[in-house]
């Protein structure tokens, strides 16, 4: 499916909101201005066919980054290739129309994210007519047809209303409008965190049947690990707005090369009960408006040099991994 | 002669009256014992009725729901039947309890040694001084970092980890022998889980507390449970020790759910897959409620009820002979 080509590449990106207290308050109060660094200097590219998964726990960027690339929110720097072209300088809105419509989001709320007083067959119909991908209703209504059969859910389901489906099935319907348009990448925001697992486990099949089906390039985001090993051919992890380390899935797995990393595998539960021997977790995330100096990790690393507390470790490549740490572990 | 339980439920059946004249059943005679210093977990899908039952083990189910049947015993007394201001000395003092959210279980208007100290002195006879050193103790004992400065702090001063610690302080307050945690990790990140994991298993083993662990999540269980209750539409469908049910699950649907759940520890290329969903409980099919969702299902499954019975170590409510509920290969026969 994948001939190593990217099809999206992320450079440097960067999103600070300014979240100072108002101007009045600061003055009287004499509070200095605040900016949290959500998104800092995160690079990373996904090859066309394949499955790039962030994880991180809450806070640390992941939905920030997913909504600065479908075009939500405005990068403060950084560049967004999509199939080669650099989406910021695309200025012809017919051209950016053609680039949008390539490119889907599916959320964690399927409740949230589908208009609870339009019928499902016209909810997915809603991007084929914007982008008028079709003509006639007809047509229109075959698609639909189709685009429900595709997700398993029953061709007359589209008559119903969000509020009749349960959450698994309202996934669906997400999943289906999403592919509407024919996209060839979609950002999955915790598409399956408010699901239970048996649900979970029919949500995630149908992801995978459809990317081998239509060739599409997923980018995961999770804060689930297992289901991110399940799902993920490469693997970045997101610590208070930094990629720490990014890796094939297997060797992120196999052998962590950040100690952020390792941390975050030895607190999975261990399902397998093999009784293995984990380091305990140190600390806690700090606040990410403000952030320790020198690499963010320090304060919780367990092989923290005093280097650590002053210079923060720029991101370097190990075979194939690219890993921020001034002594990534088995180097 | 074996020690009588700390705790047993029996039969229980929980109801309630919808204002159509309709009865839900959320709970359906459900049984289960519970040993000093033993932690059992009840798992399940959500809306499978584990809340409920915590709920109605503690009295504190909300009108209108109502125990309609069963019994629910503490070291054989009965506590099911016991008048308000009985039932709130039990609730906090005999048994105490940890919430999903740590926000809505703390007062934000009191510092966090003030909640303390109050619900200490509620259920023991301590001087506000002696109350303050016990307060101090418990919030180091449950792993609060610089305790004696951190006790006068608000809860939005802590973290969500913290301030889940401070709940399970709050439910220590009056030694139980009992704590029922309903989801207790469940908002937290995987970092903090493991931390408040960590800090639930010394206590059970330094205080030999029995606890309840109500929770969807396996891992969980896997790490703190020592048996297990799978709950499916207010029944147990399975129940018995945690390896046993975790590596060897006897129950079509225990089977189903486990094979759901993606391994952390390995790559798999397909999940196993359940169809449909649990039903809602106007709906909950009569028979086994599993059945329109069990491959194996047999003609008998749509109109009986199976009732547990004890396979190996553990007991299974399904109408599968023996044999085939120790096939390995059973999987086999759900997948279709
Ligand atoms: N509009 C905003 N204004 C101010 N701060 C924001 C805004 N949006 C996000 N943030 C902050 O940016 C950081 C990253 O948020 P983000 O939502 O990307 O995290 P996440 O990794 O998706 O977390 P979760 O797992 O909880 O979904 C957080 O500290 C968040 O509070
Ligand atoms: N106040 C209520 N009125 C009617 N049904 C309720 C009420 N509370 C819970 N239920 C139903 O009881 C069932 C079990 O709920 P609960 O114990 O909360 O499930 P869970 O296993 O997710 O904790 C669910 O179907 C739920 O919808
Ligand atoms: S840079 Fe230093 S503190 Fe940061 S992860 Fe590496 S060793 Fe630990
Ligand atoms: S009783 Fe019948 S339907 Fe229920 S789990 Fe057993 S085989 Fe399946
Ligand atoms: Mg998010
Ligand atoms: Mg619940």
């Amino acid at each position: 499916m994948s001939d190593g080509r990217a099809l999206l590449e992320v450079e440097g990106l960067r999103r600070v909101f300014d979240v100072s207290k108002p101007w009045l308050n600061r003055v009287i109060e004499g509070h200095r201005q605040q900016f949290l660094h959500a998104v800092d200097d995160v690079s990373f590219a996904i090859p066309a066919g394949r499955t790039f998964a962030l994880v991180g726990e809450s806070g640390s960027g992941k939905s920030t980054i997913a909504r600065i690339i479908v075009g939500l929110i405005a990068p403060s720097a950084g560049t967004i290739r999509f199939d080669g072209a650099d989406i910021a300088r695309i200025k012809n809105p017919s051209e950016m129309r053609q680039i949008r419509r390539r490119f889907q989001m599916i959320f964690q709320d399927p409740y949230a994210s589908l208009n609870p007083r339009m019928r499902v067959a016209d909810i997915i119909a809603e991007p084929i007519r914007a982008f008028g991908l079709l003509g006639d209703t007809a047509a229109v209504q075959h698609r639909v047809g189709e685009l429900l059969a595709l997700v398993r859910l029953d061709p007359r389901d589209g008559l119903k209303y969000p509020h009749e489906f349960s959450g698994g099935q309202r996934q669906r319907v997400a999943i289906a409008r999403a592919l509407a348009g024919n996209p060839q990448f979609l950002v999955c925001d915790e598409p399956t965190s408010a699901l239970d697992v048996s649900v979970q486990a029919q949500i995630l099949n149908l992801m995978r049947d459809l990317q081998e089906q239509f060739g599409l390039t997923y980018l995961f985001i999770s804060h689930n690990l297992a289901v991110v090993r399940h799902m993920a051919s490469e693997v970045g992890v997101l610590y208070l707005g930094r990629l720490v380390e990014v890796a094939t899935t297997h060797e992120l797995f196999s052998a962590p090369r950040h100690p952020y990393t390792r941390m975050l595998l030895d607190a999975v539960p261990d399902l397998a009960m093999t009784g293995r021997v984990r380091t305990p977790v140190q600390g806690e995330i700090p606040s990410p408006i403000d952030r320790p100096q020198g690499c963010h990790f320090h304060p919780r690393c367990d092989v923290a040099k005093d280097r650590c507390r002053t210079e923060a470790p720029a991101a370097r490549s190990i075979g194939a991994a690219t890993v921020r740490c001034h002594t990534p572990l088995g180097a | 002669m074996a020690e009588a339980p700390l705790l047993s439920v029996k039969d229980l059946v929980v109801e309630f009256p919808t204002r159509r004249g309709l009865v839900l059943r959320a709970v359906d005679g459900v049984s289960f014992e519970l040993r000093q210093g033993e932690v059992l977990g009840l798992v399940g899908e959500s809306g499978a009725g584990k809340s409920i039952t915590g709920a109605a083990v503690i009295g504190l189910l909300e009108p209108p729901g109502r125990i309609a049947g069963g019994e629910v015993r503490l070291k054989g007394e009965r506590i099911d039947q016991l008048d308000r201001g009985a039932m709130r000395r039990v609730r906090g003092g005999r048994i105490g309890m940890v919430f999903q959210d740590p926000l809505t279980s703390l007062n934000p208007l009191y510092t966090v040694g003030q909640q303390l100290v109050e619900t200490i002195q509620t259920h023991l006879p301590l001087s506000p001084a002696q109350a303050r050193q016990r307060a101090v103790d418990l919030l180091v004992e449950v792993g609060i970092p610089a305790a004696e400065r951190r006790i006068d702090s608000y809860p939005h001063e802590f973290s969500g980890g913290m301030r889940q610690r401070v709940i399970i302080a709050l439910a220590l307050a009056a030694e139980p022998e009992l704590v029922i945690a309903d989801e207790p990790t469940t908002a937290l990140d995987v970092s903090v889980q493991a931390q408040v994991i960590a800090v639930l298993k010394r206590l059970c083993r330094e205080k030999n507390m029995a606890i309840i662990l109500i929770t969807h999540d396996m891992g969980v269980i896997a790490e703190l449970a020592h048996r297990v209750a799978v709950m499916y539409a207010g029944r147990i469908v399975e129940i018995g020790p945690v390896r046993d049910v975790v590596k060897a699950p006897r129950h079509p649907y225990t089977r189903g759910l486990m094979g759901s759940i993606p391994d952390p520890a390995a790559e798999a290329d397909r999940l196993t897959q359940i169809p449909g969903a649990m039903p809602r409980l106007n709906a909950i099919p009569s028979g086994c409620a599993f059945n329109p969702r069990c491959a194996s299902v047999l003609d008998r499954c749509r109109r009986e009820r199976p009732s547990a019975r004890v396979v190996g170590s553990s007991e299974v409510a399904c109408w599968l002979d023996d044999e085939q509920l120790r096939r390995s290969d059973l999987q086999a026969v759900v997948a279709r």
